[in-house]
């Protein structure tokens, strides 16, 4: 069996870790690290619920071996709040009823954050085609669209307090 | 579902990922983006007993213009690909295909160089490749060999890599005076494998139809090109009805499978559609 050792850094804290070369980085985050806001629907690449941020980038947990993430920074959904305080996605996806059942959530908010790091100001199109690797079975898409636009128009707003 | 157990290296050069796998030899497969192969271990289709990680070859990440050709390198994310200005204005065929290959997510860790080399017919880039006509650059113990890309694919999931080689880059030859071309893909959902999408490079002389080349997705077990399909425009001032004879033959020379995107008559009907669509895209880009 073939072991690493692997430094891994997950909303800011680093975890030394050793494990398997077949660990898949969502199983180091869920069961290793028990951060379970982070969730696995598909198994198969497809409905992006296991989506967090590598390196600032969006990708499928379900599809990355941990030993792959090795000295990365990791962000999930556990990684947004400060505090008590929601993030503008977290608020907007409240104020907006952008979920049901929530399992898709984390997935979506987490594509929705790199999203606005790369286009702060999408259009609904944009949006849409920014969300389209992360499936939804409940909400027909329209209340997650307006959540991430109020999560666009609120980080404008606190950009203009900081500024 | 949890994969087979693996040796895992994550060598930092190509020469050091070439050391490793003619050590290895069969028994290692190449990981880059993983978008196929983490799935396919999953499943236990694919049980390599060594795994070589080449994530840490950066060096494979460029998108640029090298004399006659763009030049790729194999490690490109595909949604490198799809911003590349280049990309976006010059080679309108694999614009076309950035687009529609996976879903964006994929595309942030899914690779150029791994689409082709997965040599899967139900890929976008095998088709795109095939119709550009461009080359792989493979990289092995004795150096580098360039690879005509009608000389790549060679069965499902088989490529003529040597087990002891790399893909490193892929070129791509400038798009010729006059030239236009088209990638056209049906697909159920985004993230989907196409049902069928036809790849069409065409260079016009005046009216008439100098030289062309067309490729399918989906519809063979191999990535083909559609040979008669080709013959059936070339020399030939693209009227509907010629157009049609190419779409026709496209259906008539592919083979393809029925599965949940469809039967086999009408993935042939709908190859016709695609290939008729993609020769009068690519036409309206030549002029």
């Amino acid at each position: 069996m073939s072991k690493h050792q692997v430094t891994i850094t997950v909303n800011g804290q680093a975890y030394t870790r050793e494990i398997e070369s077949r660990l898949l980085l969502v199983h180091f985050i869920r069961e290793t690290l028990d951060l379970t806001g982070t969730h696995i629907g598909c198994d198969t690449t497809s409905c992006g619920a296991c989506t967090i941020l590598v390196d600032g980038v969006a990708v499928k947990s379900c599809t990355i071996f941990a030993v792959s993430a090795d000295g990365k920074q990791i962000e999930t959904i556990e990684g947004l709040a400060q505090g008590a305080a929601l993030h503008p996605l977290q608020e907007g996806f409240w104020e907006k009823h952008g979920l049901q059942c929530g399992y898709c959530t984390p997935g979506m908010i987490m594509s929705a954050k790199y999203l606005l790091s790369k286009n702060p100001n999408p259009t609904e199109e944009e949006i849409r085609r920014g969300i389209s690797g992360n499936l939804c079975r409940c909400t027909g898409y329209n209340k997650i669209v307006e959540a991430i636009q109020y999560a666009a128009e609120k980080s404008k707003e606190k950009d203009k307090v900081t500024a | 579902m949890i994969t087979g157990e693996f040796e895992y290296f994550a060598p930092a050069t190509v020469q050091e990922a070439v050391s490793l796998l003619t050590k290895h030899g069969h028994d290692a497969k190449i990981l880059a983006g993983g978008q196929s192969l983490i799935p396919a271990m999953r499943f236990r289709l694919s049980t390599p007993p060594t795994i070589i990680d080449i994530n840490k070859l950066t060096d494979l990440q460029y998108v640029r213009e090298d004399g006659s050709y763009l030049a790729i390198g194999a490690l490109t994310r595909e949604a490198r690909l799809e911003e590349s200005a280049l990309v976006q204005q010059r080679y309108l065929m694999l614009a076309d295909a950035t687009h529609v290959i996976a879903d964006p997510i994929v595309r942030n860790m899914a690779t150029v160089g791994g689409n082709i080399a997965h040599a899967d017919p139900a890929n976008d880039h095998p088709a795109v490749m095939l119709a550009c006509n461009a080359q792989v650059v493979a990289t092995g113990p004795k150096g580098t060999r360039v690879i005509p890309i009608d000389e790549f694919f060679v069965g499902l999931f088989e490529n003529s890599l040597k087990p002891d080689e790399i893909l490193t880059e892929i070129r791509i030859p400038k798009p010729a005076p006059h030239s236009g071309s088209a990638y056209v893909k049906l697909e159920r959902k985004v993230g989907d494998y196409a049902i069928s999408a036809a790849a069409v490079n065409l260079t016009m002389n005046g009216d008439t139809c100098a030289a062309a080349r067309i490729a399918l997705t989906n519809v063979n077990p191999v990535p083909m090109r559609a040979k008669q399909a080709e013959q059936a425009l070339i020399g030939k001032k693209l009227t509907d009805d010629v157009i049609e004879a190419s779409g026709k033959a496209a259906a008539a020379e592919c083979d393809p499978s029925a599965d949940l995107r469809g039967s086999v008559d009408y993935k042939r009907d709908i190859t016709r559609v695609l290939v008729k669509r993609a020769i009068r895209a690519a036409r309206q880009r030549a002029s």
